[in-house]
């Protein structure tokens, strides 16, 4: 579903952020992304919605060469991965609702069919009794849920999750990865980075390591 | 309901929310741009008056031909066979001396004039229409006209509308000008109000990309933005124009009736006013484009 072969990623200034990497991710695959800060991990992550791309080797998701596309094709792409950021980027303008409501604005979901969506994506989040509430009243674990209820309204194949339990306590972490986990079994692919080892060890998932920005486990 | 027209829909029900979220900030703006395209519009108002109220003048250009004081009456009879007989004349109308003097007399301010005067001043006169109202034409018959031993003054009626259409012309070039100086005005208006709505937006429109939205969905809101900005500016210059002219209009009234006139000045027409309304949306349309090509382009997320 998701395969890197032989990817570099070179910064203008000359950091070298991943280095000949290369591994697949089979759909309905649940795998973690490892690593200590700026072994590469947020790269990574961001070569699969093309947000950056590969300076030599290729990224195909679903067999499309990502790195590829040209500017026309990105949204498309993007609206069948589901993105939780590392800073959530959420909008502190609008209700939660609102926020989840934002990439059904550009899919063609006729209004009813919209609202439904945002709902059954709240719900799933357990956000439902906060749809009225703005984010910043939300609590961090809360947040970061709402970042995820955005991700999956429209339902993507793919969940691509870049440290989504940074700065959050054991316990909403857990939640987090709980909901990622119901998220697997209904058959969403999941690739979701993070520098927490003992989070790792609590789930028997499949790790890609990173260090320094080379491959050292897949 | 098909789904383009449900975007253009949301993008100008996103614009309208935006424009109330800042109700004074967007009327100051139209306001702006409402007085700079009063000035051209209002003198085009005033310059089609002005055309039209001449208009009728210059296309029926009259020759005024003035006998000699001293003419007995026969002389102006035969002048008046002589006329008739001219195939360059098409009407000939004698206008007696005595019945000069009456029509003087009866314009009241000048009345006590007249008395004073105790003998007729005037000449008899004819105001003749030619057959062929050509300036060159018109010349030719004066000058023929000027010779003959009983006429002592010829006067082309039509010269001072000529001039007035000359002058009209560079009255239309002027304004012409204007509107095109303040048309810029009116784009740089737009694009900075549409830079401070990017800004604004920022974090909007960059996580919009991120998950999806395709730039047309985001550019969509901002022209609908300065479409209505310019719509709105249109509108409040139709406004000024409509009282500015009504305040005129005080005035122009107790100076025709001077003349014994009804003339007022009336409003831009229908056809006109729609398209300063269009010209500016029109234009507030072009100065968001601007503005979102450029600035879009520099926040640059792909």
């Amino acid at each position: 579903m998701i395969s890197f072969s032989s990817v570099s990623k070179r910064y203008p200034g000359g950091q070298e952020a991943l280095k000949e990497v290369s591994f697949g991710v089979a759909q309905g695959e649940f795998a973690f992304v490892a690593g200590h800060s700026g072994a590469g991990k947020s790269t990574l992550l961001k070569l699969i919605p093309a947000i950056e791309r590969p300076t030599s080797g290729t990224v195909l998701v679903n067999g499309q060469n990502v790195g590829a596309l040209g500017r026309s094709a990105l949204p498309y792409l993007r609206r069948n991965l589901g993105l939780v950021f590392q800073d959530q980027k959420l909008l502190y303008d609008r209700t939660v609702y609102d926020n989840v409501m934002l990439p059904l604005a550009f899919s063609d979901h006729p209004p009813k069919e919209a609202a439904r969506r945002a709902r059954a994506a709240l719900d799933k989040v357990g956000l439902l009794a906060r749809e009225r509430a703005n984010p910043i009243q939300l609590s961090g674990g809360e947040q970061q849920r709402l970042a995820i209820a955005r991700a999956v309204v429209n339902r993507p194949a793919i969940l691509i999750a870049d440290e989504p339990t940074a700065n959050l306590d054991t316990e909403s972490a857990a939640d987090i990865l709980a909901i990622f986990a119901a998220f697997n079994q209904v058959g969403v692919t999941l690739l979701v980075a993070t520098h927490d080892e003992a989070m790792i060890g609590r789930h028997a998932k499949r790790v890609v390591r990173l260090a320094a920005g080379r491959l050292t486990a897949s | 309901m098909r789904p383009w027209l449900r975007h253009h829909r949301q993008a100008l029900a996103l614009a309208l929310r935006r424009i109330g979220a800042q109700r004074s900030a967007a009327l100051l703006n139209a306001i702006v741009i409402g007085v700079a395209l009063a000035l051209p519009a209002g003198g085009y108002a005033l310059l089609a008056n002005l055309e039209a109220a001449t208009q009728r003048i210059a296309y029926e250009p009259q020759l005024s031909i003035f006998l000699r004081q001293e003419a007995p009456r026969a002389e102006a009879v035969a002048l008046g066979a002589r006329l008739k007989a001219d195939a360059r004349v098409r009407e000939a109308r004698f206008v007696p001396r005595e019945a000069a003097l009456k029509q003087l007399r009866a314009t009241e301010t000048l009345a006590d004039v007249v008395a004073a005067l105790g003998q007729n001043p005037l000449p008899d006169a004819f105001v003749i229409r030619a057959s062929n109202p050509a300036p060159e034409a018109l010349e030719a018959l004066a000058r023929d006209l000027r010779r003959l031993p009983a006429v002592a003054h010829v006067q082309v009626d039509s010269d001072w509308a000529r001039r007035f259409n000359a002058l009209a012309t560079v009255g239309r070039s002027a304004i012409g000008l204007l509107a095109a100086l303040l048309a810029v005005g009116l784009i740089a208006v737009t694009f900075n109000t549409i830079r401070l709505q990017i800004l604004t937006q920022r974090a909007e429109i960059e996580v919009s990309r991120l998950i999806g939205a395709t730039d047309a969905f985001i550019r969509r809101p901002l022209y609908y933005l300065g479409l209505l900005q310019g719509l709105a500016g249109g509108l409040i210059a139709l406004a000024i124009l409509r009282i500015g002219l009504a305040a005129l209009n005080v005035g122009v009234a107790d100076f025709s009736a001077t003349y014994g006139s009804s003339f007022r000045l009336s409003y831009l027409e229908l056809g006109d006013a729609l398209a300063v309304a269009a010209f500016s949306a029109v234009l507030g349309w072009l100065g968001a484009y601007l503005s979102v090509s450029k600035y879009l382009r520099e926040i640059h997320l792909i």
